[in-house]
């Protein structure tokens, strides 16, 4: 992995600690040329790694990269999914059988409710690889070195203790796509002592870690303790803590870490983008 | 360890009881749906006993509390049941399909002495309880005026019939989603003491309601608007903010950050003018974090509750009915 990766969340409102930003967001990324222009910045920056969530609209994103082969040929996706909002939504109104009804493909889910053999078999594990397969469908043709769970995935599952699934997540990466599997997580300590007792070695999580310790569950000492002790592929993100730390600080910070190897972070302006990229390789050269 | 039993395992049930499989004080004895193969999911590759009937599930384990999350419409009863079987209850918001429902429940509770808790999570959110603590301290003067609004895109097109399209079974934007509002406003100013006029307005459900725009006035003789609105899509998620304003400044707070005004010097914190504290300097910390720190606050509380770590004051039954009795002020005007 790069040590910069670029994220997503100011195309898609995503704003921590305003409400009024988000908007501001929203209507500034409305067109996917402005969504461009920004990962075009990054590239520019010398960031060749996009890591976003499999929102509808990353598939015009994705229709624009696979069109220009020449320009992108370095580039690569991280895709996160799924998009929780879209099956939140769909769960709330049309429960949870509604909704596996609606997003898992093909007729294998047709015959699970007509009383088939895949309902008999109770093979659930065959139906996450369906929704896995129906999320990457929009990447086809482009370099996705890594596929990340989201976090309110992963950590529903880690609460719900389904540990089975996220190693059959894992797996099912690697198997189908020749690709690493990463997680994203609220709660890595928590998560990486649950993958390691099943056997998950040196895996990729990318977790909130900041100077301020904003969603590190357990506190920032533990988090700070595994990194020093542990063994597995961190991901740093929410480094500026939602904005609570000013970027040199935030930066100094979490390059001064220990076995961190990629620091995600979003920006909408050149400017900005410059700045945190120039900021961590300052850190690192120190 | 307090062994903990869910009913309802939904969208919100299924997130109460992810964030009590991690919980360090907290051993799940049973998970009970109607959904076969939500709990055949839960006992194969989760480590939790599942159940079709919910008493079958009190019998075998033998539960000291239980977290209700089915539909509104069964949570009389079932919470009922509960309370007279000696069982803590945390049941998810709204509380009951009316106010009168809810009299019964708060009575037993207290007689019994039993924990019981409504899932109104937004009081565990640090800028909410900095609101509350500023109009308590009585920074703000004599306050006149309030706005509770929330926006969010719960239903954005003419679909199917849901339960949410259903007034008996607590669908509506009122019930659903206002009611959010309105215990905020209970909270943190006063009970809803009367309703100067009120629009439900269906925008595109059928038998339902998808806005309510209300006058309200409060115990204290407080005015305020009540807007709630679950058909706008340009919010990505539900946002809620309440804005207070008094002869000595006004405080517009939602789930992200709180900005205040202060006309003079005073001792709350703030100085004078405008101030803005977010999210990152008010919430405290959970150990387990699934969807916001709230739902992990709200749980823990509820545990630590039982525990006798902390007092039973926080979204009570009591309150929660409050609240109730406030969604029939507003439905019943004419």
């Amino acid at each position: 992995m790069e040590r910069i990766l670029f994220g997503d969340n100011q195309f898609f409102a995503v704003n921590h600690i305003s409400d009024e930003k988000s908007r501001a967001q929203s209507i500034r990324f409305k067109d996917d040329a402005a969504i461009i222009k920004t990962l075009d910045y990054a590239r520019e920056a010398g960031i060749n790694t996009f890591m976003c969530t499999t929102h509808d609209r990353i598939s015009n994103i994705c229709d624009i990269i696979r069109s220009n082969p020449g320009k992108y040929s370095d580039f690569n996706i991280f895709p996160c999914m799924p998009y929780a909002h879209k099956y939140a939504n769909a769960v709330t109104e049309l429960g949870i059988v509604g909704t596996l009804k609606e997003y898992v493909p093909g007729n294998f889910f047709g015959s699970l409710f007509k009383g088939g053999v895949a309902y008999l078999s109770k093979d659930y594990l065959s139906i996450m690889e369906l929704m896995i397969d129906a999320e990457m469908k929009m990447f086809k043709g482009i370099n996705t070195p890594v596929i990340f769970l989201q976090n309110v995935i992963t950590d529903l599952l880690l609460g719900l203790r389904m540990t089975d699934m996220l190693v059959a997540f894992h797996k099912y990466i690697k198997k189908k796509y020749n690709a690493e599997a990463g997680f994203i997580t609220m709660n890595m300590p928590m998560l990486l002592n649950v993958l390691e007792k099943a056997g998950v070695e040196n895996p990729i999580i990318c977790s909130s870690i900041n100077k301020v310790g904003f969603r590190m569950s357990g506190g920032k000492k533990i988090y700070e303790e595994t990194l020093r002790t542990k063994k597995f592929r961190a991901i740093a993100m929410q480094v500026l803590a939602a904005g609570a730390v000013p970027p040199k600080e935030a930066l100094e910070y979490v390059c001064s870490l220990p076995n961190i190897e990629s620091i995600l972070f979003g920006a909408s302006s050149k400017g900005n983008i410059q700045e945190t990229a120039n900021l961590i390789h300052q850190f690192d050269s120190n | 360890m307090v062994k903990v039993g869910l009913i309802g395992a939904g969208k919100m049930g299924l997130s109460h009881l992810a964030i009590l499989g991690a919980h360090p004080d907290v051993d799940v004895v049973g998970v009970c749906d109607t959904s076969k193969m939500v709990t055949d999911v839960l006992e194969k590759y989760g480590a939790f006993k599942g159940f079709s009937d919910y008493k079958k599930m009190l019998q075998e384990t033998n539960p000291d509390a239980v977290i209700v999350a089915v539909p509104t419409k069964f949570h009389a009863i079932i919470v009922k049941d509960l309370l007279e079987r000696g069982i803590h209850v945390f049941a998810e918001k709204p509380f009951c399909l009316n106010a009168s429902q809810g009299e019964e429940l708060v009575n037993i509770a207290k007689n019994r002495g039993l924990i019981n808790q409504v899932g109104y999570h937004n009081k565990f959110i640090g800028n909410f309880t900095e609101l509350k603590r500023l109009v308590d301290g009585g920074f703000l003067g004599d306050i006149y005026h309030f706005v509770g609004e929330s926006y969010g895109p719960v239903v954005t097109k003419k679909k199917a019939d849901t339960w949410r399209s259903d007034p008996a079974e607590g669908g509506g934007c009122l019930m659903d989603y206002a009611s959010h509002v309105i215990d905020l406003i209970n909270y943190i100013l006063a009970p809803v003491s009367k309703v100067r006029g009120a629009i439900l307005k269906p925008i595109y459900s059928g038998g339902v309601e998808d806005a309510v725009y209300a006058l309200l006035e409060l115990s204290n003789k407080i005015s305020g608007v009540l807007s709630v609105n679950w058909s706008d899509e340009t919010y990505r998620k539900m946002s809620t903010s309440i804005t207070v304003i008094g002869t000595k400044g006004k405080i517009i707070c939602d789930a992200a950050e709180i900005r205040i005004y202060f006309k003079e010097e005073n001792s709350s914190g703030y100085s004078k003018g405008w101030s803005t504290k977010y999210i990152t300097d008010l919430t405290e910390q959970v150990d387990f974090y699934l969807r916001g720190e709230e739902y992990s606050a709200q749980l823990d509380y509820f545990v630590k509750a039982i525990e006798g770590k902390v007092p039973n004051t926080i979204n009570t039954f009591e309150s929660a009915w409050t609240t109730d009795k406030a969604i029939d002020l507003i439905k019943n005007t004419k």
